[in-house]
């Protein structure tokens, strides 16, 4: 019997290059899923020098988007427990940096010291409250829903985060890109976008595939069964609320050295929580690739519409919210589980899992 | 010899109604041991009360000596307890192999040690060719087997069994009754077993209690039990053995 065990298991490759491999886990993709990966990467990291300015701040656009709905589906596709206030995180992730920044020249990399605790904490305590106090489902929602307008309306009266008239970072035009200050050009903003974007997806697969992503996957899919495996499901699910609420402020600092400024009826506004989860949900909750292929499709295709409108003329205010509403729509309708697992069955792609 | 479970004088009311009134029992280290009784004498309830589902409104619990009344659920299997639910609940969109390396996650904290020990449990229990199907597309009698596999993977040292033979082919039964026993041989796995199915309470069990009204009405060897006339009058009846 033991033979046969050993037999199934990945064969011992040599050292070295194989460790880092399988830290990965790359044995379980099928090959031309790892070629279309590196074509797709290499794209990314080829884009800037043929794109023009407006191409390159919607490919950052839709990273942003690949990137928070990565954090998100942590919470949601992972463990099974719905944010729809999101945008708390990277408001909070946001603010605290270039606060930080503007009063006290404080670089956003030493800031995030600060903002990424501070967000956690915001989802420890939300995950206490609801957790402890069996708040499940709709009503969890609602609750986190809850804790982003406290911050919208709290934040919109702090002076010394610029209150309603907003938070603005000095701004100069650039000739050089000053990575530690974050000040410089959208290129650099790009490549910072895809990095992020990048390790976030390595962080989700790795985490997926651990003793925690087992446990995540297990109370979502059935908390009580969770229980009588042995399974801490309080603690579980602490951790995914915390893990996805700090991930997702780092996009805050992002956020805010990016646009350079900040107001916190925007910021915190239940329409950036809903920006938010639409790439995963059109891409496939609880897929490593869902939130990608959502942002590229949603913001991708929402910026075409909007483009081929003002080219033909047409001013539609709202066109891309009907659109967003549409697409998702179309998404419930056909292909509830997201585009992501359809897509992948066409290309030959399915993992084992 | 001291029990290995021992639950005494435990109660469990809903609002007005007794399900569990005043129950005791003792089982013993390796015993297989059936609770059986019509529907609604409060087996189950007996059962979630020793799994930790519910607080006990009266009485004491006690596995291996140490008080276990009122801990919760994942607490009680960390101590060595493990069950399968009467309406099976494998985690639907996971694999078979998946489902069962997340019960022997709780004693392995690497996932490569979880996932040979998983493979070992899914071969005992056939359905280590099944390992990469999701476990809603499995058959019944396969869920079952899932459910068993991964408590199984929990390494317990108490199994508690709802109605695992319901629903099941006789074939299918004697199956499930094979590697019963080959576990509580060889790995000296004590069971407890809520069970309807008579033919697999008879070929299995060493004691068996019968549940009725919440309260225990008989209890002792099966041979004894299945041929007490209160026991034949409400709950046997007329059925065949």
């Amino acid at each position: 019997m033991t033979r046969q065990v050993d037999a199934l298991q990945a064969k011992p490759a040599p050292l070295g290059r194989s460790r880092f491999l399988s830290t990965l886990n790359l044995a379980n993709i099928p090959r031309r899923g790892l070629i279309l990966l590196a074509v797709l990467l290499a794209l990314l990291i080829a884009a800037p020098a043929f794109t023009s300015d407006y191409l390159l701040s919607i490919l950052i656009l839709i990273l942003y988007f690949a990137y928070t709905g990565q954090a998100w589906n942590v919470m949601m596709g992972f463990a099974g427990q719905l944010s729809l206030g999101h945008a708390l995180y990277v408001g909070i992730g946001a603010y605290m940096t270039a606060a930080l920044f503007i009063h006290f020249g404080t670089p956003p990399w030493i800031g995030l010291l600060v903002s990424v605790p501070i967000a956690m904490a915001a989802g420890a305590v939300i995950g206490f409250l609801a957790f402890r106090f069996r708040v499940a489902g709709t009503y969890f929602a609602i609750l986190t829903i809850a804790f982003a307008e406290f911050a919208r309306i709290g934040f919109d009266h702090w002076d010394w985060v610029g209150a309603s008239s907003g938070l603005f970072l000095p701004v100069a035009t650039y000739t050089q890109n000053d990575l530690w200050h974050l000040r410089g050009r959208p290129i650099m903003f790009y490549y910072l976008i895809l990095a992020m974007t990048v390790l976030a997806f390595l962080l989700c697969r790795w985490l997926l595939g651990s003793r925690l992503g087992y446990f995540w996957q297990a109370v979502r899919e059935d908390e009580d069964a969770a229980r009588a495996v042995g399974i801490a499901t309080f603690r579980t699910k602490m951790a995914a609320v915390v893990i996805s609420a700090g991930l997702t402020s780092f996009a805050g600092m992002f956020y805010a050295f990016y646009y350079n400024n900040l107001f916190g009826e925007q910021v915190f506004s239940i329409g950036r929580s809903i920006e938010i989860i639409l790439g995963p949900l059109i891409g496939g909750v609880g897929t490593l690739f869902g939130p990608v292929l959502g942002a590229f499709l949603l913001t991708g295709l929402a910026e075409t519409l909007t483009e081929i409108l003002g080219l033909i003329g047409v001013d539609l205010p709202g066109a891309k919210q009907v659109f967003y509403g549409f697409c998702l729509l179309l998404v419930v309708m056909v292909m509830p589980e997201g585009v992501w697992p359809w897509v992948a069955r066409k290309l030959g792609l399915e993992t084992r899992q | 010899m001291s029990a290995l479970l021992s639950v005494a004088g435990v109660s469990k009311r809903f609002r007005g109604l007794l399900a569990v009134g005043n129950v005791s029992l003792d089982v013993m280290e390796r015993d297989i041991f059936a609770i059986i009784g019509p529907n609604g004498a409060g087996k189950t309830t007996l059962f979630n009360t020793i799994c930790g589902v519910f607080r006990p409104d009266g009485g004491t619990i006690a596995f291996a000596g140490e008080r276990i009344d009122g801990h919760p659920p994942d607490e009680v299997c960390r101590l060595g307890i493990g069950r399968t639910f009467q309406l099976v609940r494998p985690f639907p969109g996971l694999s078979v192999l998946d489902n069962v390396i997340i019960g022997a996650l709780l004693h392995h904290r690497s996932v490569e040690d979880a996932r040979a020990r998983a493979e070992e449990v899914l071969r005992r229990l056939d359905l280590f060719n099944q390992r990469h199907q999701r476990a809603a597309s499995l058959t019944l009698p396969d869920r079952k087997r899932l459910e068993v596999a991964r408590a199984l993977a929990t390494q317990p040292r108490l199994l508690l069994l709802d109605e695992v033979m319901a629903g099941l082919r006789p074939t299918e039964v004697d199956r499930m009754v094979a590697i019963m026993t080959e576990l509580n041989r060889t790995s000296g796995l004590t069971i407890v077993l809520i069970e309807h199915v008579m033919r697999a309470v008879m070929a299995l069990a060493t004691r068996v209690l019968v549940l009725h009204h919440g309260a225990v009405i008989a209890q002792g060897a099966p041979a004894e039990v299945v041929r007490d006339p209160q026991v034949i009058k409400s709950y046997l009846g007329a059925e065949e053995l």
